[in-house]
């Protein structure tokens, strides 16, 4: 079905139709180059119908072909994706690179996964079997993994297997089995199906209830503001706060399955560094490479911005897939304000009433929408996999309260809050502990934490009352409890993303040391005199940033150990 | 062939309205009347309702005006012809010279395949020691300096535009003050660089859509030298009269405000001119250096602030030397690791040293005792800032690490600059210089 161009503004085209037109379906405008330009049906109105175009819309002609189809926007699941660098639509930008060059040429697209290569399958069902959606007929190694191939997502009711593919080494493009639905009708099956971005894919028993500590092995998280597999966490800041070390740190050493990095509207470079690194290093937790349990999904800031906007959702629905398969999956999308600031430019175009800051009144629902996709979930087979989400926010000036923090703090469970002057004070992870909170239990018991949250929470009044009375005015109990707030943060928030021991720390290792951090804290310390007292806790202070420093195992480790517990001995005996 | 329109029925801003068809979207046009010709390309279609921003602006154009499409976008001549010329913000030169024949490029072409980026890794050397020691610039590096409009950012720019060892160097001035212009223009032929440079100005006295083509000109210059493989720097002063061009086109179009009157797509608009800084994989590099003033110094005005999430970093210049705080490289760690062992220890040392200065000077402003430290701490803030931190200071990265050395030793113990044991012993100066 045809339509025509009537208008161009921007990125969005109206074309003026007779036939049916799906909502949110897939169009191509054709330049008259030749060029079939990729757009998403947005709004339709009589026999107009608007559409963004994730494409630049340059040379486009009043009276130019609109092709619509049925299809909504879709992304192609299957082997081949774990390693791959996509753009917004799932282009593989490696493959696109050797065909085109330097640039990303308006309106070519390559298959998501290669064609060529063979994947060796391994059948799971026999012939005659009843099998679900989503259920498992077969299996070929991907990397570390058994990727499942899978009874189509979409199938209603039980099929029955009338062929299976012996074992054997097959492209993805060759059918692997046979099913009849209840009707009687065929539905050949490859190791690749498609899936509309915007709508859910999930597939399970039920959702769960996410309990399971998600270990980041940044310590300020998993102590004090856990995550949990299947659950949803937001890092907004200011510039230079350094939410972007922070999402790399995680994508590193966060104890998941599968990362799924979606750069959205941000800086090139970083990617670059993301690729050109990832490649190099390796997952300490399977010896193999990082690349090999991640993906890309990248629409940096130059390239077109409805992409920008169906990247998150390439990513999602990527993350999905694999929940299918009873991995744990942690898609990181930075930056959410980039993707919400794209829906308000589309919203600017298709000239609705605006809401604050001029974000479309749709953004709330739009942002939720977009976490309520993570989740734990129980399949039908019993085993469990999870998506999580974790999303950085850029805020206009810092503020936290503008429309995309706000929208988004409501539907999160966990606010990792970055704060300029923590980064200032190079006080590094930002995240700022007064401010910040989760809703979920994470690896430290509730109990202890919240003493150590109140210890800061005091340690903070006594600083800023310091600041009006000088220290002279203070006393010395309340001079005690501000520098043990300053030494719980100084040993055990702050951690050096560059420095090879501390950058990660274990589950196991953030309790021992969380427990021996308490003991000190409990000290009934007795001083004479404020110089003294400071003396002394920033010789404790030493002592324990030095064991950051240690690798757990080593003499070092224990060595500096045993000087704490001394150190502690005597002043014990204090009393 | 050659399709006149003359049927205009809207002049609204620096925008005209006309009938037409067969248009494609972003093409260029030439609109002739009675008060003479000028450039306009496409902004927006509807039906037969083609409208134009018009380079030179509206003033004069008549409803009896006759407007010819080119069928093509905005394009600019590339060959190394350009070297050493002047043009202004329509492409057209400024040097009294004859237009130039050459290959066009199109000015806004494609992003950048992310993988085809290198990392950057080459450091460029300006000479300024706050930038050299301290926040190293980077080949393909994306730089603003954030400076109030007071401020001597433009000498800054020319400076570091001249000491480089850049291939070419492209200017794109916006908004600019003439006499700013002829001095940039000094200053680079005077420097012996009017060889390898090549400038687009755009004056505070030109058409305001003239401002908005001028980044576009230079990138896509720039872009097509890197390709040859050259080593291009970039410097775009002021940013923000580019985006208060952009802003007064939107409100034109009647496009909804988003921030302070600056349209939704303020972002996206910096993004994609900032993005095209580039170290491609095989070919050359561009680096951007860019000014930005801030209205009443605020930072967080929607174009500073848009700017600071795309660039990576930003230089404060205020009370006439690059602030050391709040000034950022993000790059600096890629390549400070390899000019000299003790770099960044002195990066360090120096920095929280004038910290501490700074607090003394509070403490001794308000009235407290000073102490011998802080006595010690106020030499050092003094030689620091006359020394390392003036902007008249002009020499290679060893020289100032050794002046550095140079300044600790006259104001400090080894054990007090906290500097490692390792690198103190083997670069502690033998016999500083009588204070």
């Amino acid at each position: 079905m045809n339509g025509r161009i009537v208008a161009v503004f921007g990125n969005m085209v109206i074309a003026e139709t007779s036939g049916r037109v799906v909502q949110n379906s897939v169009g191509y405008c054709c330049r008259s180059d030749g060029a079939r330009l990729l757009s998403e049906v947005i709004r339709v109105r009589g026999r107009l119908a608007d559409l963004q175009v994730f494409e630049e819309t340059r040379g486009l002609k009043f009276g130019d072909v609109v092709e619509f189809r049925e299809e909504m926007l879709s992304v192609t699941l299957g082997p081949g994706l774990l390693g791959q660098v996509y753009d917004g639509l799932q282009n593989p930008l490696y493959r696109l690179a050797e065909q085109e060059g330097f640039f990303l040429k308006p309106g070519v697209y390559i298959s998501a996964l290669p064609v060529e290569k063979t994947w060796t399958f391994t059948p799971k069902v026999q012939a005659g079997a009843t099998v679900g959606a989503a259920d498992t007929l077969g299996t070929v190694p991907e990397g570390i993994f058994e990727h499942q191939v899978m009874a189509p997502f979409n199938a209603e009711g039980d099929l029955k297997v009338a062929r299976i593919a012996d074992p054997g080494d097959y492209s993805i493009e060759e059918e692997i089995a046979v099913l009849t639905d209840e009707a009687g009708s065929r539905h050949p099956v490859t190791m690749t199906q498609t899936w509309p971005v915007k709508r859910a894919l999930n597939v399970s028993r039920r959702r769960l209830m996410p309990t399971e500590p998600l270990v980041t092995q940044v310590r300020i998280i998993d102590s004090m503001f856990p995550v949990v597999r299947g659950g949803t966490y937001c890092i907004p800041g200011p510039f230079g706060a350094g939410k972007t070390v922070l999402q790399q740190i995680t994508s590193r050493y966060a104890e998941v399955d599968i990362v799924i990095v979606a750069a959205c509207g941000e800086r090139a470079g970083e990617v670059v560094e993301t690729i050109r690194e990832f490649p190099k290093l390796q997952d300490p937790r399977t010896g193999r490479l990082l690349m090999e349990r991640t993906i890309i999904v990248c629409n940096t800031s130059a390239m077109p911005v409805a992409a920008r906007e169906a990247s998150v959702y390439t990513a999602v629905t990527l993350a999905e897939y694999y929940r299918q398969m009873a991995l744990n999956v942690l898609l990181l999308a930075d930056s959410t304000s980039r993707w919400a600031q794209a829906l308000r430019e589309v919203s600017g175009r298709l000239e609705e009433i605006p809401g604050e800051e001029a974000f479309p009144a749709y953004l709330e629902s739009r942002i939720a929408g977009f976490y309520e996709r993570a989740g734990a979930v129980e399949l039908a087979d019993g085993r469990i996999g999870s998506v999580t989400i974790g999303g950085t926010i850029s805020p206009a000036g810092g503020n936290f309260d503008e429309p995309v923090t706000q929208g988004t703090l409501k539907v999160v469970g966990a606010f990792h809050g970055l704060s300029q002057a923590r980064a200032d004070a190079r006080r590094y992870p930002a995240i700022d502990p007064l401010d910040s909170w989760s809703k979920y239990t994470g690896i430290i018991e509730a109990e202890k934490a919240a003493r150590v949250s109140r210890l800061l929470r005091r340690g903070n009044d006594v600083k800023q009352m310091m600041a009006v009375v000088g220290e002279e005015g203070t006393s010395i109990e309340d001079f005690l409890v501000m520098l043990k707030a300053e030494f719980f943060d100084n040993t055990y928030l702050q951690q050096n993303a560059f420095d090879p021991v501390d950058a990660s720390t274990s589950a196991e290792r953030q309790r021992f040391v969380f427990d021996k951090i308490l003991e000190f804290l409990d000290l009934d310390f007795e001083f004479d005199d404020k110089a003294a007292a400071r003396r002394s806790l920033v010789r404790g202070q030493d002592l324990y940033r030095n064991w950051n420093y240690a690798a757990m195992d080593s003499d070092e480790f224990k060595k500096i150990e045993g000087q704490i517990d001394e150190f502690i001995a005597a002043n014990a005996a204090n009393d | 062939m050659r399709k006149y329109y003359d049927q205009i029925t809207r002049i609204s801003g620096n925008v005209v309205t006309v009938t037409a068809t067969g248009i494609g979207y972003d093409e260029l046009a030439i609109v002739t009347g009675t008060s003479g010709t000028s450039l306009a390309s496409v902004i927006r279609m509807e039906g037969d309702q083609v409208s134009l921003q018009v380079f030179a602006g509206t003033q004069g154009v008549s409803t009896g005006d006759r407007v010819r499409f080119l069928g093509r976008p905005m394009q600019v001549p590339f060959s190394d012809d350009l070297l050493g010329r002047i043009f202004d913000g329509a492409g057209r030169p400024r040097d009294g010279r004859p237009d130039l024949e050459a290959e066009r490029v199109d000015i806004g072409g494609p992003p950048v395949n992310p993988t085809k980026r290198r990392r950057p890794d080459r450091m460029i050397r300006t000479g300024i020691p706050m930038i050299d020691i301290f926040n190293s610039l980077v080949e393909s590096q994306k730089l603003p300096i954030f400076s109030v409009p007071g401020e001597p950012y433009n000498e800054l720019l020319a400076r570091v535009g001249l000491q480089t060892n850049a291939d070419v160097i492209i200017l794109g001035g916006m908004g600019l003050r003439h006499d700013d212009y002829l001095r940039f223009r000094r200053t680079f032929e005077e420097g012996g660089a009017g060889g390898r440079t090549i400038l687009f100005i755009h004056t505070a006295a030109d058409p305001v859509v003239e401002c908005l083509l001028v980044p576009d000109l230079c990138l896509a210059v720039a872009e097509s030298f890197a390709l040859q493989g050259k080593r291009v720097l970039a410097l775009l002063t002021d940013m923000t009269a580019f985006a208060d061009a952009l802003k007064e086109i939107a409100i034109t179009m009647e496009q909804i405000p988003s921030n302070r009157g600056y349209p939704g797509d303020l972002y996206t608009q910096l993004a994609r001119r900032y993005e095209k800084a580039v170290d491609l994989d095989g070919a050359g590099s561009v680096t951007l250096l860019a000014c930005t003033t801030m209205p009443g110094d605020d930072v967080t005005h929607p174009v500073p602030d848009n700017t600071g999430y795309i660039t990576e970093g930003q230089f404060y210049l205020r009370s006439g030397w690059i602030e050391p705080f709040g000034s950022l490289s993000r790059l600096k760690q890629q390549v400070n690791g390899d000019t000299r062992d003790d770099h960044r220890s002195i990066m360090d040392a120096c920095i929280q040293l004038y910290a501490l200065c700074r607090e003394s000077r509070e403490k001794r402003d308000m009235g407290f005792e000073m102490s011998a430290w802080d006595a010690k701490l106020l030499k050092y803030g003094d030689l620091f800032e006359t020394h390392i931190m003036d902007l008249a200071v002009n020499i290679p990265l060893e020289e100032a690490l050794d002046r550095c050395w140079d300044i600790l030793a006259r104001c400090f113990d080894p054990a007090e600059t906290g500097i490692r044991r390792t690198i103190i012993e083997s670069h502690w100066p033998k016999q500083p210089t009588a204070a």
